[in-house]
């Protein structure tokens, strides 16, 4: 109890080292979902709207990919980041930008096959009326992603919520610095296992505010979204 | 609105045309041609291929064997051709937006859109329903909005595939006006349909399929008063044919 006040007179109190800690957060799992749905979208409508040997095959591999554990992630982007590794030229082992791409790598193919079935879905039904109304392949990809944008919000909303939620890739390839690469999950893990409850609690109470903010501000676009399109 | 058929799109014309889907015969060599003027109605039992027959003249499907011709050319189908399926789907965007989307795909300039859509929208009785979801209209509005996509085409030829399949006696009046009304500026409608009363109301020529063969077409009037055939004289007295 004398915990959960503590944490609460931690985050009202605007801490620095905090909010410090919340900004990067965010701007590192915001990134890496801008990223993802950058290629996630793309890559879901073109396995949707194309026919090609082994569809059936990339389906269910990126399906299952949704379920990649993050911690193979982060030692994938570890290896590849690291001085030995095919980007070790990069530097970036250690830094915020190593998070964001160990994040892109988790949250792209939950972008992707959530897309790819809703493009798909949609693209069942708009067939004949495309193909009735001449519409070329470009302008078909573009027609159904823009019809499809609330449901894709739901996909970019779904690639959030695990990357915001994610502890695994980033304490892997971020390495838990204070002030440089220390985000809301790997302090909470690293507080609790200090036993400094406060800030631990604190955090997560400022995780989960935001993540029912941003989902409570996508469900209210995507409700008067729907009001005039339907 | 400009519509009119212009001589070279037509006739229409089914030279021993056929479709098969592996060896199951949906179309059955059909020779059929249609001239410009009143509207052809496609008549016959379900699996008859009329929903086929109208998707190959569209060029949604191709035929498998013979061709399909118009105005005597087989190498291009006119671009202004329109189709109304039986079931539409209504794009996610507002009853206006719908319109708009296929006056762009017709080519109209940007312009002019906004006035053509509003004309159409006059034409098919949807007046003030323009910002409205397309996809939250009932069956009968949803159908007058395809109509009114199909006609930002500005077709020669409009194919309606059993447009009042499922609507009630209202709706099917407002479509069958709408449908009259398009026939009288011009515009060559073929339509299919189980409703015998209506192809009676709107047909200026009938065509009964049974089983993907062409089994008797020619003016509605005599085909109503003196078919030529058993299965045409069975189909008008509502018997079954199987």
């Amino acid at each position: 109890m004398t915990g959960d006040v503590s944490a609460l007179q931690l985050v009202l109190s605007g801490d620095p080292g905090l909010f410090a800690i919340v900004r990067l957060s965010l701007l590192i799992s915001l990134s890496a979902v801008l990223f993802a749905g950058l290629i996630g979208v793309p890559v879901g409508a073109f396995i949707a709207l194309t026919l090609f040997p082994g569809r059936e095959g990339v389906i269910v591999v990126l399906n299952a990919l949704m379920g990649l554990p993050p911690v193979v992630v982060g030692l994938a982007v570890f290896l590849a980041l690291s001085r030995s590794g095919p980007l070790g030229s990069w530097g970036l082992l250690f830094t915020p930008q190593a998070m964001v791409i160990a994040q892109t790598v988790l949250v792209a193919p939950i972008i992707a096959a959530l897309t790819r079935q809703t493009i798909e879905d949609l693209w069942v039904e708009y067939r004949d009326e495309l193909a009735a109304m001449n519409i070329g392949p470009a302008g078909r990809v573009a027609t159904l992603v823009w019809d499809a944008r609330f449901s894709l919000v739901t996909a970019l909303l779904a690639g959030f919520g695990r990357a915001a939620a994610e502890v695994g890739a980033i304490i892997v390839v971020g390495g838990n610095i204070e002030g440089f690469t220390r985000t809301m999950t790997t302090a909470i893990a690293l507080e609790t296992s200090k036993g400094d409850l406060p800030l631990a609690i604190g955090l997560g109470i400022v995780l989960i505010f935001i993540v029912i903010l941003i989902n409570a501000l996508a469900w209210a676009a995507r409700r008067a979204g729907e009001r005039t399109a339907g | 609105m400009s519509m009119h058929a212009p001589s070279h799109d037509l006739p229409l014309m089914f030279v021993e045309a056929g479709i098969l889907a592996g060896e199951v015969t949906i179309l059955d060599n059909i020779s059929l041609t249609l001239n410009a003027g009143a509207p052809t109605v496609l008549i016959g039992p379900n699996g008859a291929g009329k929903t086929t027959l109208l998707r190959a003249a569209m060029g949604l499907i191709p035929v498998t064997h013979g061709r399909i011709t118009w105005g005597g050319n087989e190498t291009a189908a006119p671009a202004r051709r329109a189709f109304v399926f039986q079931r539409p789907a209504m794009l996610r965007r507002s009853t206006e937006g719908n319109v708009h989307y296929a006056l762009a795909a017709a080519g109209v300039p940007h312009g002019q859109r906004y006035d053509r859509a509003a004309e159409l929208l006059t034409l098919v009785g949807l007046d003030g329903f323009g910002s409205r979801p397309a996809r939250r209209l009932s069956g009968g509005e949803q159908q007058r909005v395809a109509l009114a996509r199909a006609l930002a085409r500005d077709p020669a030829v409009l194919f309606l595939d059993e447009p009042t399949a499922s609507l009630d006696p209202h709706a099917t009046k407002a479509i069958e006006d709408i449908v009259s009304n398009v026939a009288a500026r011009g515009v060559k409608v073929v339509m299919s349909t189980h409703d015998l009363g209506q192809a009676k109301r709107l047909a200026g020529d009938l065509v009964l399929l049974h089983r993907g063969r062409l089994i008797e077409s020619g003016p509605a009037a005599q085909f109503f008063a003196d078919p030529r055939t058993e299965e045409a004289s069975k189909f008008i007295a509502g018997e079954l044919l199987i």
